[in-house]
């Protein structure tokens, strides 16, 4: 078991919640499989979200780039558990990352314009912080298959590309 | 003139009005990296990013000079016309970084 966060659950509604939490036992390869998955399925729903909500052209594009990369990402990670025959398992990490993003959902559907796109691309700083802090010292050390390793060390990287474009649009939207 | 003479004069004169060759420096983008991360080039030359990742980037000169989107799996190209080092990076993964210097 990564974390054992059933306690804390209700109280979770911040990204800096420690859904990651250190010093747990290590998570087998199919819950980093789910976890990986899942992580890239929020991000994609986050951006739907604002493609439907907000009307700036660089929030509007970043949110694009964040569905196309993580569309794929997940498409090769749903190959490789394929062909690795690992069948994802789901568990307290990936429902605690659910629910969380499900409270963020809710509290950004409140606001609008402006309002909206700083809070949505904050987010996604955050966001994208938690998971390569996520990826880097609790998924990639603990993943045994080299392949699903090689997978996640791509999508730390393409994930920081991610935190970077998040910081460069938030510079913008000052 | 002598003979001689001529002869060399028009080879030099030939020799100005046809320049070296233009050549094309090849950069292939693999997992989010630009190999090689620096590379050499005479004004007139193309660079060509060969994007081997299933991802959409781009090689965006810092300084603003160019700026080359990349779809995915495809290769983007531009043509170098000014002396001088630019850094670039690629806008949608700005850990993405590379450097072109441009020889006269």
């Amino acid at each position: 078991m990564i974390v054992k966060l059933s306690a804390g659950f209700a109280t979770l509604c911040l990204l800096t919640a420690p859904v990651f939490a250190q010093g747990a036992a290590k998570p087998t390869d199919p819950q980093i499989a789910h976890i990986a998955y899942t992580a890239g399925q929020l991000d994609i729903e986050a951006a739907k979200q604002a493609l439907e909500k907000s009307k700036n052209k660089e929030v509007r594009d970043f949110a694009q780039d964040m569905v196309r990369d993580h569309t794929e990402v997940n498409k090769q990670a749903l190959a490789l558990v394929g062909k690795l025959k690992v069948k994802p398992e789901d568990n307290d990490t990936s429902r605690g990352l659910t629910k969380q993003a499900a409270a963020k959902r809710d509290e950004l559907a409140k606001l609008n314009g402006a309002t909206f796109d700083k809070a949505y691309v904050a987010n996604e700083i955050a966001y994208h912080k938690t998971v390569n802090g996520a990826l880097k010292g609790t998924l990639i050390p603990s993943a045994n298959n080299g392949e699903l390793k090689g997978l996640l060390q791509t999508g730390l990287k393409i994930f920081q590309g991610h935190e970077q474009h998040a910081e460069h649009v938030a510079a913008d939207l000052k | 003139m002598a003979p001689e003479r001529i002869a060399f004069v028009a080879s030099v004169i030939l020799s100005l009005s046809a320049p070296a060759r233009a050549e094309t420096i090849q950069v292939t983008i693999d997992k989010l990296a630009f190999t090689p991360a620096e590379v050499s080039a005479k004004v007139g030359d193309t660079v060509e990013w060969i994007n081997k990742d299933a991802l959409v980037h781009t090689a965006t000169a810092t300084n603003g000079d160019w700026n080359v989107n990349i779809p995915a799996s495809q290769s983007g190209q531009v043509v170098m016309k000014k002396p001088g080092a630019a850094n670039y990076y690629c806008k949608l993964h700005p850990n993405m970084k590379g450097r072109v210097v441009v020889a006269p």
